[in-house]
């Protein structure tokens, strides 16, 4: 894929809980792509978005933007983080206690930078009046929508979420899902994304890759990953709550919860104890039956 | 009473601890960060002060310091400074002698700093040094005063190699430790008691200042 912006191949050894682990990935992403990376946690997937931050070095690997070369262990180039033009956003933030909102994003402008992008920020992460304040006085919610505000200051071409939104309640999850597709259109990043969470997957990215024991099997758009029916069902849950159900000749309706959102499910005959209302859920994506069936 | 060793003792203190920040910075964060073999050795260097005799410090610092001996006669030819029975001696031998106060806890505050701390300023483009002084430093604030706070009672609290280094001489290396311990040797147990009543006020005071202020500090930031 010659067009596409952000080409990435890591050859590493994963030290893990389980034992050491070869780990091989490599895939391509179009410009302004939004890609979530998902899979069971020691899988690899910190590793790798740090490894193509630049916070950690693969033993091997190329990683290749549209205008520079960020990694060639072949010719011996790795530049630093600091060169890499990305944006990081961490699973715990990562915000100065030191510093206030204000002085966070001030922070990350270089010298002689435009502020001008610092208060478009502020203004469109809704924080303008929260920023004089500290990080520890704010919300969990709040911190992260500084810390997505920090990480797009620099304005740059990828940018890096690890499990952003793992703390935060779903209401404040699909806010922040909100911002990121904001922000998206706003400033045309590509984007990679550690999530858990199917719906997310389907919200927000164009590929989806699954992490399994250091390698990328999977890789694709969500629909085409998700509805294949040869992947291993272990990978792919999705929870939800009955909220309740009809019956018919040859099936049962229900609408369920899932995600804050009110989703039709269609289940076999013969499961009428499990939907009781208020029953939750936990439904394999894979499976033919039962099947979702995914509704706007 | 002569208040000149308690002038002298706080003098001391008050240098070494300043000069130690200096020095400790770096190593502290070369010791919490840096990357290289040997760091065991060069943990059990600075940790020695904690464990050794004062005495064997004192008397290894006196030949040291010795013009008769190459390190003391270089010095002498070099800085024409004679670090033995002198001020300027006192003061490095209470930098060696200090130097774990202040670098331990240091390093520790530096160590306790999540990590995505450090990696969030390098993804935004800032320095190791930058990193070092806007973000790392600020953050471990309790940290650097209570070394700051420990090395300099530690210095007060001196004796042994302060006494093999640098004597008994009046104004120059007679600290209030020494000074207490001869008024004792002379039976003058009330001047004595007037010494150590005064260290022990002074130095009560300070920890309770530093412990105030640091729990003030540690609550501020509990209450996120």
């Amino acid at each position: 894929m010659s067009d596409s912006q952000l080409n990435i191949a890591i050859r590493h050894t994963l030290h893990t809980a389980q034992g050491i682990l070869p780990m091989e990935v490599s895939f391509s992403l179009e410009k302004a792509a939004i890609m979530a990376l998902t899979g069971h946690s020691g899988a690899g997937k910190t590793t790798l978005l740090k490894q193509i931050a630049g916070l950690l070095m693969p033993e091997e690997g190329n990683i290749k933007t549209e205008n520079s070369a960020w990694l060639d262990t072949q010719n011996q180039i790795s530049l630093p983080p600091q060169q890499r033009n990305i944006g990081f956003v961490f699973q715990d933030y990562a915000l100065f206690p030191n510093m206030t909102v204000a002085e966070n994003l001030t922070f990350a402008l270089p010298k002689g930078g435009d502020r001008t992008i610092i208060k478009e920020l502020l203004e469109a992460t809704g924080l303008e009046n929260l920023s004089g304040r500290k990080p520890d006085q704010l919300s969990g919610g709040q911190q992260q929508r500084v810390a997505l505000a920090r990480a797009l200051v620099r304005k740059p071409e990828l940018l890096l979420l690890d499990e952003p939104f793992s703390a935060v309640d779903p209401d404040m999850r699909y806010q922040l899902q909100e911002l990121i597709l904001k922000f998206h259109k706003l400033f045309q990043f590509t984007a990679i994304i550690v999530t858990h969470e199917t719906s997310e997957i389907f919200r927000l990215a164009d590929q989806v890759g699954i992490m399994e024991n250091g390698k990328l099997p999977q890789f694709g758009p969500p629909a085409q990953v998700y509805l294949n029916i040869n992947q291993p069902e272990k990978d792919l849950y999705i929870h939800g709550e009955i909220i309740n159900y009809t019956k018919t000749a040859d099936c049962i309706f229900a609408n369920a919860l899932i995600d804050n959102k009110i989703r039709l499910v269609k289940l076999p005959l013969g499961m009428e104890e499990n939907i009781l209302a208020g029953k939750k859920f936990t439904l394999s994506l894979s499976l033919r039956s039962p099947e979702i069936l995914w509704l706007s | 009473m002569d208040y000149q060793p308690i002038w002298l003792t706080f003098r001391l203190a008050t240098i070494t601890s300043a000069i130690l920040l200096v020095l400790a910075l770096p190593v502290a964060y070369w010791l919490a960060f840096g990357k290289f073999k040997g760091r065991g050795v060069v943990e059990a260097v600075i940790g020695l002060p904690l464990v050794l005799p004062p005495s064997v410090i004192g008397f290894y610092l006196l030949l040291a310091f010795s013009p008769s001996y190459w390190f003391g006669a270089w010095i002498e030819k070099v800085l024409g400074l004679r670090l033995v029975f002198s001020f300027p001696g006192l003061v490095i031998a209470s930098i060696l002698y200090s130097l774990p106060f202040m670098v331990y806890p240091i390093r520790a505050g530096l160590q306790s700093l999540p990590a995505s701390l450090r990696e969030a300023s390098y993804t935004l483009g800032k320095t190791e040094m930058q990193t070092f002084f806007k973000v790392l430093l600020p953050n471990c604030k309790p940290a650097i005063l209570t070394a700051f706070v420990l090395t300099f009672a530690h210095t007060v609290g001196e004796f042994g190699v302060v006494l093999m280094i640098g004597g008994n001489i009046p104004g120059v290396t007679k600290v209030a430790s020494v000074a207490i311990y001869n008024e004792v040797e002379a039976l003058n147990y009330g001047v004595a008691n007037q010494y150590a009543l005064i260290l022990f006020a002074i130095t009560f005071v300070i920890l309770l200042l530093v412990y105030s202020i640091n729990n003030r500090l540690l609550r501020v930031r509990q209450s996120a």
